[in-house]
Order: structure tokens, then sequence, then C-alpha cells
């Protein structure tokens, strides 16, 4: 009988920076159309563990609640993804246990919200933007061809929601390797008229330690990013061009 | 008065910064203009400002290029706005923003944002709603997502700006953005004059609440759209902080319009929209003829199927504005009882189709595709061979705080006047979906993006010249001023821990929500509307005694963070609401069947609310005024209710005829003659 029907959920819970984590279960009654968020927000209104025990309910991140926001990233069933486009009977027909873990790349605030300041701090690093004279009025942007758009759109929807560094196996504590998300960005904005005119600073910027020559190719990233976003030809892209401007700097000196 | 000479520096050596709360794309584009004219800034997000809820939007932002040869121009883009939002907008300022649209579009440009092209390497445009002209550039479909990512790279590049003193010295360890990002507004600093000399927040990682001065401060909050439980909006979008501005005195204008887009997915947290874009690229809107109709959506055949749109308004069709798409939808489904009925329930759901299922899937796929995928994720069905199901929801929040503007001798805006988006709170600035300002009594597709971007080009020099023009900087203020508004805070957020009571603040946001849906969205009785008060009256009284759900301290701790943002809705749940109650005639998104008609004689006028807090028992009350004075740099300044419509006069709104919104101003691409001649008595609602 649908009415009877439940959603089983076993949390991953953290009640702070630093502290040590521990497993809760809940049990909610199941309804149409639900998401791993709204599994969540039915634990807002009832905080009771699956064995009837009072506690707080879950801390979580979330704002559009349609996949383009980035921020309700976490690790469902083991793997990385948004929580919001997690339905729940795609996850559990048969009303399996869904488990709900916290990113690992990144230090945790509370149960599963993470701070992924880091990946804000690498677009800075990576200079991800136009150097733009001023927001006063210049005409018409330079024309671009359908082409380029057509090549660029697609890499301008990175929403830095960290899923690509969470299954990147070169990005852990004991390397400083930027991730393929910020590489992106370095191609993103290299391929811009005006942005290319300021190409060797982003290139430079991924050269050398922790830059472009940190990836191992494994392709984890492309295939857990949910914005489908080529990641290893972005990864490669820029290699070639940071390999081009290193021997250009060779010949030069 | 004598402006203080410094501006960086206020006499005790402090760097003079401005706050701005909110970093959507009204938020960000303050920050760049305040930036520009070398003002610093603290920048305050609930969230990460790049997640923002701007993110969202998906069909495109407006802009009067006329690429398409079709005779567009600034002049019609007015027109047909202040038709649209059946006049309830002040004309000036929406003159300003179409007359600056398409600069704003080339600009957005020139920062990177991957609009689509025309084979000669051009801007594309696309048609939305309430017009006939191809007006709307647009990145695919997630084109809010990619103004707001531009918006955002450039505040970032300021972030890394180092500030100048005014000699052009650097101040070493000074940027010109400062971000605090995952705190919560709280409250405004208030001096004794009334005047805004800061804010107070709460850092949502360690829950500190601290005041920070500002002499001036900047709302960017956006809508309230969560007042309505599940809408199109972000769960974010609570209104806690326009709220909290009311509260403290800011004014609140015509808190009853909201508008319901029409096409929206059915979902358990949140009803995602299908953008207005898809039907701007030929979708069409339909249900079976046969309300019994067992095939699914894509076996019917045409002669079967009833366009009821086209068929109707023959000269907008399915574009038509989305007040009155969302009352033919609305109709069909309830009161028809012709919603697609489903063999699962054995009913007539309320739903109708969306179809796009005519149009070559290439051209979908470079065009829609991040609207489509969204459909075929939530609903878990393939958009391009079969016929969407989708109904209304709530989308937009017209109203909002109150600001000023200043007129210019043409009819336009005087550039840099500190009354251009100033609230009744000398200092206190309100802008994008925060404010009353653009919009009038309905919204048409992508002009929110451009009110948003235009309001913060507006805001970012009428910030900077009543700053230059203030006689004493906030950071000169005595500290006790900041001390006395942080306790204030502090008091506040302990009696929510403190609350033990049996109710649970997430149940009464649900009691809320459904009472403000159901009755008071797109068809509003005065006879239900007294009792939505009454209910509100009564989730006020339950919400003292609330238990909080959590009492940890010094964590982040969401469940005393929704009861301060609950506490806060339930006020502008009345607003809205006894506004709707006031207001007896129909206009815009705001219909009431038993007054059919628009009132000018009447109800041409802005609702300007202000609140009057509970006193001994009884709940708060809402207490209109049809005129304010305020206080601006030391000049009081004397406002009323009055539109100003001195551009485009008033005549009936029907969208039956092509052209009739743009009859005046020119005739459209296919407008036909009968159009120009439309009654200009009021009007007669479908
Ligand atoms: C699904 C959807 C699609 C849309 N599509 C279009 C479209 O195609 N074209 C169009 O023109 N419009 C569209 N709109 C409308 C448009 O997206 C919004 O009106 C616009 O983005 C609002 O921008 P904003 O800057 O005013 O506010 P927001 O983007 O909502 O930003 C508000 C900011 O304020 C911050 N904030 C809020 N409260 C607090 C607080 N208490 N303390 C600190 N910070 C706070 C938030 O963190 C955020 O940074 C769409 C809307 C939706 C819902
Ligand atoms: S391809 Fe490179 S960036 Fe991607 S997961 Fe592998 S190592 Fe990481
Ligand atoms: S590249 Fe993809 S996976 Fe990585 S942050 Fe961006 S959207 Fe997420
Ligand atoms: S809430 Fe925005 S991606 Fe899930």
């Amino acid at each position: 009988m649908a009415q009877d029907k439940k959603v089983r959920l076993k949390v991953q819970r953290q009640d702070g920076p630093g502290l040590s984590s521990y497993w809760q279960e809940f049990e909610l009654p199941w309804q149409p159309h639900m998401n791993v968020i709204s599994a969540l927000m039915e634990i807002q209104k009832r905080p009771l563990t699956a064995d009837g025990k009072k506690t707080t309910p879950v801390v979580w991140e979330s704002v559009c609640l349609e996949e383009v926001c980035g921020s309700c990233t976490m690790v469902i069933n083991g793997r990385v993804r948004q929580s919001c486009s997690a339905m729940i009977d795609q996850l559990a027909p048969g009303g399996e246990t869904i488990t709900l873990q916290p990113m690992t790349k990144f230090p945790v605030v509370r149960d599963l919200m993470v701070d992924r300041a880091r990946m804000f701090a690498d677009l800075k690093r990576v200079k991800a933007w136009i150097q733009l004279d001023g927001s006063h009025e210049l005409g018409a942007g330079p024309r671009q061809s359908q082409d380029n758009q057509e090549t660029t759109y697609p890499l301008s929807r990175c929403m830095t929601c960290g899923c690509c560094l969470e299954a990147c196996p070169q990005v852990n504590p004991s390397s400083d390797f930027v991730g393929p998300a910020a590489i992106n960005q370095v191609r993103l904005f290299n391929l811009h008229p005006s942005g290319q005119m300021h190409a060797g600073e982003r290139l430079d910027a991924v050269m050398g330690e922790g830059g472009v020559e940190g990836c191992g190719k494994a392709q984890n990233c492309v295939e857990v990013c949910p914005k489908e976003i080529p990641l290893v030809d972005s990864i490669s892209s820029v290699g070639r061009d940071t390999t081009k401007r290193m021997l250009l700097g060779w010949l030069l000196k | 008065m004598a402006a203080s000479k410094n501006l960086v520096r206020s006499e005790s050596g402090k760097i003079r910064r401005v706050v701005v709360v909110g970093g959507g794309l009204a938020g960000l584009t303050t920050v760049i203009k305040l930036c520009e004219a070398g003002v610093p800034v603290d920048l305050f997000s609930l969230v990460p400002v790049k997640r923002s809820h701007s993110v969202c939007a998906q069909g495109g932002i407006n802009a009067s290029v006329n690429t398409k040869g079709e005779g567009d121009s600034p002049q019609v883009h007015l027109e047909e706005t202040a038709y649209g939002g059946d006049f309830l907008a002040n004309q000036p300022p929406v003159k300003a923003m179409c007359d600056a649209a398409p600069g704003i579009v080339f600009l957005l440009d020139r920062m990177g944002v991957p609009f689509n092209r025309t084979p000669e390497g051009l801007l594309d445009f696309r048609r939305f709603g309430g017009t006939l002209f191809h007006r709307t550039a647009f990145a695919g479909a997630t084109t809010g997502q990619q103004l707001l990512y531009a918006l955002d790279e450039q505040v970032r590049r300021w972030e890394t700006v180092d500030l100048e003193d005014d000699k052009g010295d650097r101040v070493p360890g000074e940027k010109m953005v400062r971000k605090f990002e995952a705190w919560d507004f709280v409250g405004l600093v208030l001096d004794d004059h009334g005047t805004c000399r800061g804010i107070v927040a709460q850092d949502l990682k360690n829950t500190e609440i601290k005041a920070f001065p500002g002499d001036a401060v900047c709302l960017a909050t956006g809508g309230v759209g969560i007042i309505f439980g599940k809408s199109t909006n972000s769960v974010i979008n609570t209104g806690t902080a326009t709220s909290t501005a009311y509260q403290q005195g800011a004014c609140y204008g015509n808190g009853e319009c909201i508008q319901v887009h029409p096409t929206a997915i059915p979902g358990a947290d949140k009803l995602r929209l299908i953008s207005e874009s898809v039907r701007g690229e030929g979708g069409r809107v339909w249900v079976p003829r046969d309300p019994t109709e067992q095939r699914r959506g894509r076996d019917v055949p045409e002669s079967q199927r009833e366009y009821f749109l086209e068929e109707k308004y023959p000269g907008y069709g399915n574009l038509v504005p989305r007040d009155i798409a969302s009352r033919e939808l609305f109709k069909k489904c309830f009161h028809e009882k012709r919603g697609v009925y489903n063999r699962q329930s054995g009913k007539n759901e309320n739903e109708v189709y969306l179809d796009v299922t005519h149009i070559p899937s290439e051209t979908l796929r470079k065009k829609l595709a991040g609207v489509l995928e969204i459909y075929e994720k939530f609903a878990g069905e393939d958009p391009y061979t079969n016929p969407m199901r989708v109904f209304p929801a709530v989308h937009y929040t017209m109203g909002g705080l109150w600001v000023d503007f200043e007129r210019s001798a043409n009819g336009s805006l005087v550039t840099g006047s500190p009354r251009n988006q100033a609230t009744n709170i000398p200092g206190l600035y309100a802008v994008g979906e925060a404010d009353y300002q653009y919009h009038g009594a309905n919204r048409l597709g992508a002009n929110s993006l451009l009110s948003c971007i235009w309001g913060g080009m507006a805001t970012g020099p009428a910030i900077a010249s009543y700053r230059k023009n203030l006689a004493r900087s906030a950071w000169d203020m005595p500290s006790s001023l900041f001390e006395r508004a942080e306790k204030r805070e502090q008091k506040k957020y302990e009696s929510i821990l403190a609350m033990d009571g049996e109710e649970n603040a997430y149940q009464l946001h649900q009691e809320l929500a459904h009472t403000m849906l159901v009755d008071c969205t797109i068809e509003r009785h005065n006879a239900t509307l007294d009792k939505v008060l009454a209910k509100i009256d009564e989730i006020d009284g339950r919400m003292k005694r609330v238990g909080v759900t959590d009492t940890v301290q010094g964590k982040m701790n969401q469940g005393a963070q929704f009861v301060r943002h609950m506490q806060n809705m339930v006020v502008l749940a009345r607003v809205i609401a006894q506004g709707a109650r006031n207001r007896d005639e129909s206009r815009g998104a705001h219909y009431k069947p038993d007054f059919p008609q628009r009132d000018d004689e009447n109800f041409l006028r802005t609702t300007m609310a202000m609140h009057q807090g509970a006193e001994n028992g009884s709940p708060a009350t809402v207490r209109y005024v049809r005129e304010l004075d305020y206080d601006l740099l030391g000049t009081p300044v004397h406002v009323t209710d009055a539109v100003d419509i001195s551009l485009v006069k008033p005549r009936a709104r029907k969208y039956d005829t092509a052209g009739a919104a743009s009859a005046v101003a020119q005739s459209g691409p296919k407008a036909s003659p009968a159009a120009q001649n439309a009654p200009a008595a009021s009007t007669e609602k479908a």
C-alpha cells in the first residue's frame, strides 16, 4: 500500500568542525515526487530518529532545488551528486536505505554542510574574469561565431559544486593540485575574444606547483560532473597551452 | 550642512565603507557601480553570492536592440511594460530602464556572457510574453546563471583590488570589496534621528551576532515566494530582510502584487519553472477536447486538442502576459475540470500540456536544453517526444520596499540623484526584486533580470552621491550605537533559543503557506481574505509557542534561524493579504472575480504599508498611508501614492488583438489597425 511506503535514510552526522562523526537513521512517510531534500525537510518538521528518539534536524545546504546553484552537493549511496536532483523513487524503488554523507575534500561545517571556500579562492588564483575597462557604455561587444558560443557555453555552466574535486584522486590533503574546475575556467576565459588578451596570466597561474601538471588523467571528474562539462578536454587544452608558453619562455630567454 | 571632506577615511581614521546586503544580480551590480565610484563595500549574503537565487533565471533579459528589423525601440519597450503592468508602475524609472537596456546587454556581452548568436556573430533575440517583438537576449536556457556568474566574476576581481585613499595611495590590507558569505542580515542600525548607520548580521557558521557600520545600506535581498511555500523560488527567498526593514519603519509598496507563473512542474519540495521562453520558441499550451481522453498526450490527434490560449487570444496566443495565462489555466483545471486526465489517479489532474514536440530537436537543444533538462530530471519524462504537464506556481514579487526616484525634465531619471532607489529611511536603499518599482501589477517575462541590473546601475551612483553629501560618517558615530543594536539582536536570538513550546515552526510555515497559496493568489475573494487574515493572526499567536528544534550554540543552527525567518514571513504575509483585501478592483496579477474591472479612479495608486507593532496582546497590524515625508540629507521630501503616468496614458488592457500592447508607440510587426482603436475605458478581466 502506497500509504505505508517508507523512506529510509542513514545520515552521517557531525556536530561541528573537527568533531567526530556518527550515524543516525530516519524513517519517513513516502510522498510522490520526493527527492532527498524533501525527505530532509520532513525531518525538520519531526526531528525523530527511526527508533523514535528526539534529535536535532539534519543540517545541509540548498538554494535553487533545481540543480543549478551547486550548493546541495553531498555523497549519496557512495556517489557524489546534488541532493535536489536525487529522486527517492530512483534511489530506492523498493524502500532501500539511502545513505547520506558530507563531501570529504572540504572541511565539514555541520552534518552534510561543507565549506567550499577554496574553490572560490581558486577562481581568484586563475583570474576567472574579463579585465573590463568599466561598466559604462562602450557599445556592442566583440562579435563571436555560433561555433565559439557552442564551445564556451557548456564550459561556463560550472556551478562550483565540487563533485569533480571530490572524485579526483589527485585532490587530496598531501597535494595542492588546483583541480579540474578551475582549469576549465582558464580554458573558458582564454576562448573569449577579450579574455584572450590576458591568456598568459591565467596560464601562468596553472603552471608549475599544483597546476595542470598535477592531473593524472583518471577521468573520474568527467564522470561525476552534473553539467557534463568536458573537463578532460579542458585540461588537455590548457595543458597544451601551458607547454607552448613554457617553450616560448625558454626560447626567449 | 558641510559634508565630510575625506571620502575614504572618517575623521577617526576608519575606512568609510557602505553595506550591500544581497549578492544576486541587483546587489552585485550595485557593488560594481560603487567600486567604480571609488566607494569600498562590505557585501553580505546568506549563501556564497554565486549561488544566489538569480542563478535560477532561465529565459533571458529584455533589450530593444531591434536586430531583427521589426521596428522595436526602447519607447515600445516602455509602453509594453507599462501596459503589461496594468499601469501601476511609475513610468520615469521604467523609461530609464528601457532606454538603458541595450547598453546593459552589450555590457554583459563584454563581460563574457555566452549569449546565443546569429550567423553573423551578433546577439540573438527571442520572443517572450506580452510583446510581439524579438526582444529577449539569452544564453541557452540558463541566462540568469550566466549573468550572475559574469557579475560575480567582476565583483571577485574587485575583491582583489586595493583600496586607494584620497591622494591615490594604496591602503595596505584594504580591498575594495569584503565579502561576508553565510551571514544573515538581522536588523538595521538606526541613530537617534532615524538615519540608517549600518546593519546587524549573524555569522551562520558560528551564530555570532555583530554590528557593521555603513555610510549607507542597500538591501538587494530578492523576493518573498517562500511565504507561499512551494513556489518557483529558491528556499532562501523568505523575505526576512525586507520584512525586518519594514518592521523598523521602511514603507512597503504594492505588497498584494504577487506573480503566479502559468507553467511549472509539480514537485514535493519545489514547483520547478518551465520558462516562458519555451513558449517564446514556439511551445504550445493545450488540453484534450475530451476531458476523459485516456491516450498519452503525443497520441492525441491535432483535431482533438484545444489550444485554448491561441483560440481566446489570437493576437498574442501562448505569449499573453502571465497573469492572463495563469487565470486561463486555473479556469480550465479548477472551474471546468478539464485538466489532463490521469489514468493512475482516475481523475482530471490540475495539469495542462505544454508541447514542444513539433519543434526540431536540434533547435530545442541549442536554445532550451537547460529547461528541458530540468523537466526530464524532475518529472522523469522526455519532453522532446512527450508534451510536458504543467500547472501555475507562485513566481515573482512585484511589490517590495517602497523606493523613491527623481524625475528628469525629459521624463526619465536624474542620473545619480540620491533619491533614486532610496527608501523612506534615510541612508537605506533597496534594489532588485526586493523593491517595488518597475513592474506595476504584473511583470513581463525577461524584464526582471533587466530591472535588477538597471536598478543596481541607478543605486550605485545614488548611494555614492548620498555618501558624498553626508554630514557625518557612520564610522564617526559613537560605538555605543552599534553595541546597543548588537545587544538588541543578541537578546532576540537568545529568546528564540529559549523557546520550548509545543509548536514546530516548519509545520506552522506549511500551514501559513497553504492558506496563502490557496486563498491569496490567482483568484481573491474578500470573504476568504478575511479568513486568511484571521489565520495569519492565529499563526502569529502560535509562533509564540514554538519549540526551537535545535538549541546548539556557537555552531550552525538552521532550526533557530528558521524561527526568525518564519516570524518575519508572518509579518509580510499580513501585508500581502491585507493589501489584497483593500484593493477592490482587478489589476494585473491582482484579480477579484467580484470586482472584475480595473478602477483607475479609486485604485490607480500605490499601496503604501507601514508596520504597526503588536500592542498589549493584540497582534501587529498594517497601517496604510497615502503620503509620507522623509528626510534626505537634511531636506524633507514629500511623496504620495499617486502613480506617475506621465509617459503612457492608461487605457484598457487587452491581448486579443495583435499589437494592442504597443498600439500608441507604433504599430508592432503584426499589429492590426483595430487594436489602435481599443476603448480607453476600464478593462473586463477574463
Ligand atoms: C525559476 C525562475 C526563473 C526566472 N527566469 C527569469 C528570466 O528568464 N528573466 C527574468 O528577467 N527574470 C527571471 N526570473 C526572475 C529573476 O530571476 C529574479 O527576479 C532576480 O534574479 C532577482 O534578483 P535579485 O538580485 O533581486 O535577488 P536574488 O538573486 O534573489 O538575490 C538575493 C540575495 O540576497 C541575499 N539575501 C537574502 N536575504 C538575506 C539576508 N537576510 N541576509 C543576507 N543576505 C540575504 C541572498 O543570499 C542573495 O545573495 C526568474 C525567477 C525564477 C524563480
Ligand atoms: S582527469 Fe585529472 S582532474 Fe580529472 S579526476 Fe582525473 S586526475 Fe583529477
Ligand atoms: S566542473 Fe562540474 S563537477 Fe566540477 S565544480 Fe563545475 S559543475 Fe561541479
Ligand atoms: S539546491 Fe541548487 S543544486 Fe541542488
